[in-house]
């Protein structure tokens, strides 16, 4: 997939960020995404991963303090939210959000025709929403009783997975971060995710992969891999670090990395 | 703004609090006005004499106890949040004739699932808008009529259980109620039948000035099932004022679901007490909705009278601008092995105010009790106030009881969701909102009821949704 004439997506300059209280999570992060590419950010539990991918979605409780991301020729993180997921920004949430007496077809219809209406394109009533979402939802497996039960509300984690990436289907990103998508599934569920990522990436958009371990991207074949450790990337390789993370840990390179950033600092 | 601090409490706690505030009552609130008493009671003296003698003895003691029971005041502490002084300030007469109704007046409020429909118009049975047979083992009958045949298969039975768990004595209201017994519907399942279509119990106020008591008697003999819609509207916008007293009888291993849904005008008073009565084995899941009147106030009480029963009470009240909601509940465990879950949730909108008493008492000998309640505030305006009290008395050391209470604003987790999706504010907020209520409104059990009310609440919190 690495084509050096690819258009750049979405490009990450320098950025930092603060939690509410004002501790520091993200330490200068840079990241290029092209079109066509697909990107794992790997690293220890609480190296800022995560916190990158609410960052660049706009989480209201996260600060930025310096740097700038451009995505798509626009200043991302001038847009709030909702303008991010217009443009093509999506979001595969860690825990995804349960929302009690909210139909799932009905907040997807909603989430739908808002993208729709600021793409310039068609909104779909109810019956044609249907017929898409049904469509869509054979890739995943997923049984069409998902659409009138409550959003995310009692199920399994790997029943919320599916249905992060049905609305990745239905919502066509330019650029797709998932956040730890893999976690909580069994390998069928696994394979099932796996599936219909592969079956929405073109050479259009890109997907950046959040994961701790390594076994989604037996399915999901990343062009690059990023180790991510004390807010910011250390290491940038391709497929065969991930397996040599899976083989030797974290330890051998965000040791001597932390030791350097520390010579660094005391330079 | 006045609203207690959110409170969040998992753990089972006994309060002991109410004589603290008992003693502290404020003695400055003003003496209730006499003369609503007297003007209330006026019309009772028309009433035409009951053919049955222990009618015209429930109304005479009722009546007594109107007259000697002191209306509520703020002093009082199971009304000190909620003021009716403005309901004693204004006149309400009884209906003395019914008014014309049209059929097509009743269109909008027809439950299709409903094969069984009692109208009453200002509290007067209305035979002509009523429909539908008798099911296998059920009668959905007006209560004037059982009353008015004694060689009805049902006259007895009502005599037996008419009044006895929501007694005159209880209190003025119920009293007044009382003093004024004719017209009503009879709900009764014979023995292990089972009717799982709803019965809808329609109840129209036409004209401001109007009081009306409606009476609702449901028995459910050992083993059977059914489901009673109790249907509260307005074909007006003025205020009228509804007091209405509901007995619910669940004999062993019987189930009743039970509906109740309050639209009356929004300058309307609307009154009631629902008292149940659950027996070994049985099942009382009931669903309150009050969406209208300037003033209401539901009291529920339900007790568990022998081991083994299954307790759910949902509620939900929306409220705008210039209305108060208040719901007093009590559910009474006093035998061993009951489980009660209960979840109450309000949505105020401008300067609108929401009380809620939740008291649980697992009585002495009430072991391996597991009850579980939830009281959820949702303010969309910094105008509103919410008063919500769990109140857990527990007399049994084997029991599992938890309650919380959490008052606030819309969840930012949930708004971020809808947000990431690409969804406006206002859309995400109302959306939002709209599920906080229709995940009550969806426990209802019929569909078309659930989606006129969810349409309602729509409109109503598209409008609310808007910053005020």
């Amino acid at each position: 997939m690495k084509d050096p004439q690819a258009m750049p997506v979405l490009e990450v300059r320098g950025l930092r960020a603060t939690v509410g209280d004002g501790v520091e999570i993200l330490k200068g992060v840079d990241l290029l995404v092209k079109a066509g590419e697909v990107h794992a950010i790997m690293g220890p539990n609480g190296s800022g991963k995560s916190t990158l991918s609410k960052v660049l979605a706009g989480h209201p409780d996260y600060t930025v303090t310096a740097g700038e991301v451009i995505f798509r020729d626009r200043e991302l993180l001038a847009m709030p939210a909702e303008e991010r997921a217009r443009a093509g920004l999506f979001l595969g949430f860690q825990y995804p959000v349960e929302i009690p007496g909210v139909a799932n077809s009905q907040f997807m219809r909603l989430a739908y025709n808002s993208v729709q209406t600021a793409r310039g394109g068609e909104e779909l009533d109810p019956l044609e929403f249907d017929d898409l979402v049904r469509e869509r939802m054979k890739y995943l497996e997923m049984d069409p009783a998902f659409l009138e039960r409550s959003v995310n509300e009692g199920f399994s984690g790997g029943e919320k997975k599916r249905n992060e990436i049905l609305q990745m289907a239905l919502l066509d990103p330019t650029v797709a971060l998932l956040d730890e998508t893999d976690s909580g599934l069994d390998i069928d569920a696994l394979r099932i995710v796996a599936g219909g990522i592969n079956r929405l990436r073109r050479e259009d958009n890109a997907v950046v992969l959040v994961t701790h371990y390594q076994r989604l991207l037996n399915y999901v074949i990343p062009d690059y891999v990023h180790v991510f450790d004390d807010g910011h990337i250390v290491r940038t390789g391709d497929k065969f670090l991930a397996l040599e993370l899976e083989e030797r840990g974290y330890d051998w390179i965000t040791a001597p990395a932390a030791a350097n950033s520390a010579q660094a600092q005391a330079r | 703004m006045s609203m207690p601090p959110p409170v969040a409490q998992d753990d089972a706690q006994d309060d002991t609090r109410d004589e603290a505030r008992n003693e502290a009552r404020d003695a400055n609130t003003s003496a209730p006005p006499a003369a609503y008493r007297t003007s209330v009671l006026d019309s009772q003296r028309a009433l035409a004499g009951s053919p049955a003698a222990w009618v015209n003895q429930l109304r005479r003691e009722a009546l007594e106890q109107a007259h000697v029971l002191s209306l509520p005041t703020r002093q009082d502490e199971d009304w000190r949040f909620t003021d009716l002084s403005a309901l004693y300030r204004l006149a309400f007469k009884a209906a003395s004739a019914p008014a014309a109704v049209v059929a097509q007046a009743i269109d909008p409020y027809r439950i299709a699932e409903a094969p069984q429909r009692l109208v009453f118009i200002d509290g007067v049975y209305a035979p002509e808008l009523s429909e539908g047979p008798s099911g296998e083992g059920l009668t959905v009958c007006s209560l004037a009529q059982v009353i008015a045949e004694p060689s009805h298969r049902l006259h007895e039975t009502v005599r037996a259980h008419l009044g006895t768990l929501a007694p005159a004595s209880g209190g003025a209201f119920a009293a007044i109620n009382t003093a004024y017994l004719h017209h009503g519907a009879v709900l009764h399942v014979a023995r292990n039948q089972a009717q799982l279509t709803p019965s809808h119990l329609l109840f129209i106020t036409t004209r401001e000035g109007l009081a009306s008591y409606p009476r609702v008697l449901v028995i459910a003999e050992g083993g059977s099932q059914c489901h009673v819609v109790e249907d509260h509207v307005s074909l007006h916008q003025g205020a009228a004022c509804v007091n209405a007293v509901t007995e619910v009888h669940i004999e062993t291993n019987a189930q009743v679901r039970h509906a109740r849904i309050q639209r009356d005008s929004r300058s309307s008073f609307h009154i009631a007490r629902c008292a149940v009565s659950v027996a070994r084995d049985a099942r009382y899941e009931s669903v309150s909705i009050d969406l209208g009147a300037r003033l209401s106030r539901l009291d529920l009480s339900v007790r568990q009278e022998a081991p083994g029963v299954h307790i759910a009470l949902d509620g939900l009240a929306l409220v705008g601008n210039g209305q108060l909601a208040d719901t007093h509940s009590f559910i009474d465990h006093a035998a061993a092995n009951g489980a009660s879950r209960q979840l109450h949730k309000t949505i105020l909108s401008g300067a609108s105010h929401a009380v809620f008493n939740g008291r649980i008492l697992v009585r002495p000998g009430a072991q391996h009790t597991d009850s579980a309640q939830q009281s959820r505030n949702l303010l969309t305006s910094g105008r509103a106030r919410v008063d919500a009290k769990p109140q857990l008395e527990i007399h049994a050391d084997d029991v599992k009881c938890a309650h919380g209470a959490t008052v606030g604003q819309i969840d930012q987790g949930e708004l971020f969701y809808l947000l990431s999706r690409g969804i406006a504010p206002e859309a995400a907020r109302n959306l939002l909102t709209y599920g906080f209520a229709a995940d009550i409104i969806n426990r209802l059990g019929v569909a078309s009821l659930a989606q006129r009310l969810r349409q309602q609440v729509l409109e109503q919190t598209d409008r609310a949704g808007s910053p005020s």
